[in-house]
């Protein structure tokens, strides 16, 4: 039986997962609209709009979890990152903010042309920030340059501004980006819009493979514990493998047109990035000196915390299940209906 | 922060108060089939989704906020009140999954099931309402755990939660709500009823918007009393602001209106009714109250906005519900004296009465409760971060969340301000779609 840290981290790692599997795409698809060309622009962007309309909210409150489990869980960790970050994490608020409201907005507007696209580029612009700063965030706690105690905090807000944080946050928002085209394929019946996204899912494709290289090298000189647990750990070439097998796996399925197997392997590509920096990091929470174990509240209030999750998780989840099959019942069976 | 809060407590009242003028409108349409009901219903969801889009958006700044710019609060007490915290997400997770489905599903899913995801919209919105107010009742009467050189031992997170002020707080937050968005909605259509007295689609909605916002406006009294008598014993120095009692007497006198002089240690120009705070607070005309002179210097909440705040909160409190026992009233005998030019002018000048009452009790408590962040243990100057420079992100935020607050008062005025024409004689034949 793991500690009831570790059951909070893998709890943490899993909304992480769901935030990126879900509310990533949403982002993603921000970044396609703000990249939208040719003679099918419009009907992109309607598409995207289209997508995320019903499920952008509900996709968006597993980040809230995350960072609930933190500062509930963890909240002396919590109170580290958010001094010793507090430029980016700013930052991301506000890209956080704009591209809800300014999706909120821009959807009143479809039907308008000047508003929508006001609202749009702002949606959009945001949708593309927002992930790098997020990624920017998870390097920085990977790093191994944030002080334990910020108390003794002496001002170097920089420790995120170097190259291995910003070269993870260019990884979520290529992953981002990549999993909103995966999955916009399926939400479409047109094949000139199925294959405007297979082509902008192939492109991004190679950009997060080339990166999933790029990152670790970087990690090398950037963030050496950090690599030295990504690399020569015992599970290290295994979820190497893996997820060499699902790139390439999704890379194939696009090129045969083999849309919903591409879904499932871009999905798993992402896990797996995600897994492997989750046991990369444990079991520090903040490299270098605070570990989950470390920061942990008191055994009460985590097990009260684990409880509440596992009740919320059987309340939830046939609710998210419900919401998914009303919205994407075509998208997930790959069949869509005769419009009437 | 402050700022944000009262930004955000706007859309956080909305979305309690929002889904149930949407679902009794849609439950009205379902049993009536007039379509005038089933065109509000749709109209409020639109207005619900505005609103909650920039309630969630705030929400997620404010949960960050939090420990960016009160670090060590939340390492204070992220462990002993964090799960109000995390059962909040959970509520939060089903408002906007069932909003959802409500706001994209009218034509995907069944009646009964739209009815219900619209009532599970303001469940969620109720218990997430509940859920944060708990934390900050917490902070009023601090529980479940024990000091140990500083430190927080023996944590009991569910103690925490069912602090002692929690049962009065979440109800008068809950009540307030619904009054204040009752009103604010009331108020709107009443200032389009002014313009055009025969259009249908507003007097229903008037006639909605008033029955939820008065029956909570009625019942507010009671529960304003109840927690009134909970900070006269468990804070008697926020309660001596409150009240502007700088001596501690017996048989106090009730003070309307007046202005504290802190120097003087007096408040001035008030109507004083004698023994009357005495009897209210606890029950007795000659039982002592304890005035602010009682309190070391240092441990003064500033009394001036706070008296003033809580005497702006019952002034429009009360002004509010005389407006419900008339409407009442009416609606029982002379129906349509509600649309009538003496009765509409007074409900459109007291909508926004609600939302800036919910602002001044936010007033009374924060304020009130200074200089601690956590009553008698924990005072702001500790929580606050060590960051410098708060000016910029502070400044940002704050254009930020006027832009926001603009684009969404513009959106939901285009929503209200086109009035559909419905036939005066019932608007009868079912909804289209």
């Amino acid at each position: 039986m793991p500690s009831l840290p570790s059951l909070l981290a893998g709890a943490l790692l899993g909304s992480l997962v769901f935030y990126a599997l879900l509310g990533g795409a949403d982002f993603g698809g921000g970044v396609w609209d703000l990249l939208a060309r040719g003679p099918r622009a419009g009907a992109q962007r309607r598409l995207i709009a289209h997508a995320i309309g019903p499920v952008w909210e509900t996709n968006h409150i597993w980040l809230i979890i995350a960072i609930v489990v933190l500062f509930t869980g963890f909240p002396p960790a919590f109170a580290a990152i958010s001094t010793a970050l507090f430029v980016p994490l700013t930052l991301l608020l506000a890209g956080i903010v704009l591209r809800g409201a300014a999706f909120a907005f821009h959807a009143y507007h479809l039907h308008e042309e000047t508003g929508a696209v006001r609202w749009g580029t702002l949606f959009a612009g945001a949708s593309l920030v927002t992930p790098v700063l997020l990624g920017l965030t998870i390097g920085a706690l990977s790093s191994g340059r944030i002080e334990a105690d910020p108390l003794a905090f002496t001002g170097d807000t920089a420790s995120w501004l170097a190259p291995f944080p910003l070269s993870v946050g260019a990884l979520t928002l290529a992953a981002f980006s990549y999993l909103a085209a995966v999955y916009l394929i399926l939400e479409t019946e047109d094949p000139g819009l199925r294959s405007d996204f297979r082509i902008r899912a192939l492109w991004s494709a190679a950009a997060v493979a080339f990166l999933s290289v790029f990152v670790p090298v970087i990690a090398a000189g950037g963030a050496p514990d950090f690599y030295r647990a990504l690399t020569g750990s015992d599970w290290s070439v295994g979820v190497m493998m893996f997820n060499a097998t699902a790139a390439l796996g999704a890379y194939v399925s696009l090129l045969l047109f083999a849309y919903r197997i591409a879904r499932l392997c871009a999905a798993a590509q992402v896990v797996l990035i995600l897994l492997g920096w989750g046991l990369a990091q444990f079991p520090f929470l903040v490299r270098p000196s605070i570990t989950f174990a470390s920061a942990a509240s008191p055994p009460a209030t985590l097990r009260l915390l684990l409880l509440s999750l596992a009740g919320g998780a059987v309340l939830l989840f046939p609710a998210v299940f419900l919401l998914m099959r009303i919205f994407k019942k075509e998208a997930l069976s790959g069949r869509h209906r005769q419009k009437p | 922060m402050a700022m944000l809060f009262a930004f955000h407590i706007i859309f956080a009242v909305a979305g309690m108060g929002m889904p149930v003028l949407m679902v009794v409108a849609e439950a009205t349409f379902r049993k009536t089939g007039k379509a005038v009901y089933h065109e509000l219903a749709r109209r409020w969801a639109r207005g619900t989704a505005v609103l909650f889009a920039v309630g969630a958006v705030s929400g997620t700044v404010l949960s960050f906020e939090l420990g960016l710019l009160w670090p060590r609060f939340m390492e204070f007490s992220g462990g002993i009140i964090g799960l109000p915290f995390a059962l909040e997400g959970f509520a939060f997770f089903a408002e906007a999954i069932f909003l959802g489905i409500y706001l994209y599903g009218w034509e995907k899913v069944s009646p009964l099931l739209h009815l219900l995801s619209g009532g599970a919209v303001a469940l969620g919105g109720i218990l997430s309402g509940i859920f944060v107010v708990t934390a900050n009742a917490w902070m009023n009467s601090p529980a479940g755990f024990t000091l140990l050189d500083g430190r927080p031992v023996d944590i009991s997170p569910l103690a925490a939660m069912l602090n002692p002020a929690w049962k009065t707080e979440t109800v008068h937050m809950t009540l307030a709500a619904f009054a204040a968005t009752g009103f604010a909605v009331a108020g709107i259509h009443a200032f389009m009823l002014l313009r055009n007295r025969e259009n249908l689609f507003h007097r229903r909605a008037l006639a909605i918007a008033l029955s939820v916002g008065g029956v909570a406006a009625v019942l507010q009294p009671v529960s304003g009393d109840f927690s009134a008598r909970f900070v006269a014993r468990n804070q008697p120095a926020k309660f001596a602001a409150m009240e502007g009692q700088f001596r501690t007497e017996r048989g106090a006198p009730i003070r309307i209106g007046g202005i504290p002089d802190v120097d003087r240690r007096t408040t001035r120009y008030a109507i004083e009714i004698p023994r009357a705070l005495s009897l209210l607070a606890f029950h007795d005309p000659d039982a002592e109250v304890k005035g602010l002179s009682e309190f070391p210097r240092d441990e003064w909440p500033n009394p001036v906005p706070v008296h003033l705040a809580f005497q702006f909160m019952v002034a429009s409190g009360t002004a509010m519900s005389l407006l419900s026992l008339a409407a009442g009233l009416f609606a029982w005998r002379k129906r349509e004296w509600l649309f009538h030019r003496h009765f509409l002018l007074p409900v459109a000048v007291c909508g926004p009465l609600g939302i800036l009452s919910v602002e001044a009790g936010w007033v009374v408590t924060e304020l009130g409760r200074q200089p601690w962040a956590i009553h008698g243990v924990m005072r702001t100057a500790d929580a606050v971060t060590t960051v410098g420079g708060l000016a910029i992100p502070f400044a940002f935020f704050s254009l930020l969340y006027l832009a926001l607050g603009i684009s969404a008062a513009w959106l939901l005025k285009r929503e209200v301000s086109a009035s559909p024409a419905f036939p005066l004689d019932g608007g009868g034949g079912k909804g289209a779609g």
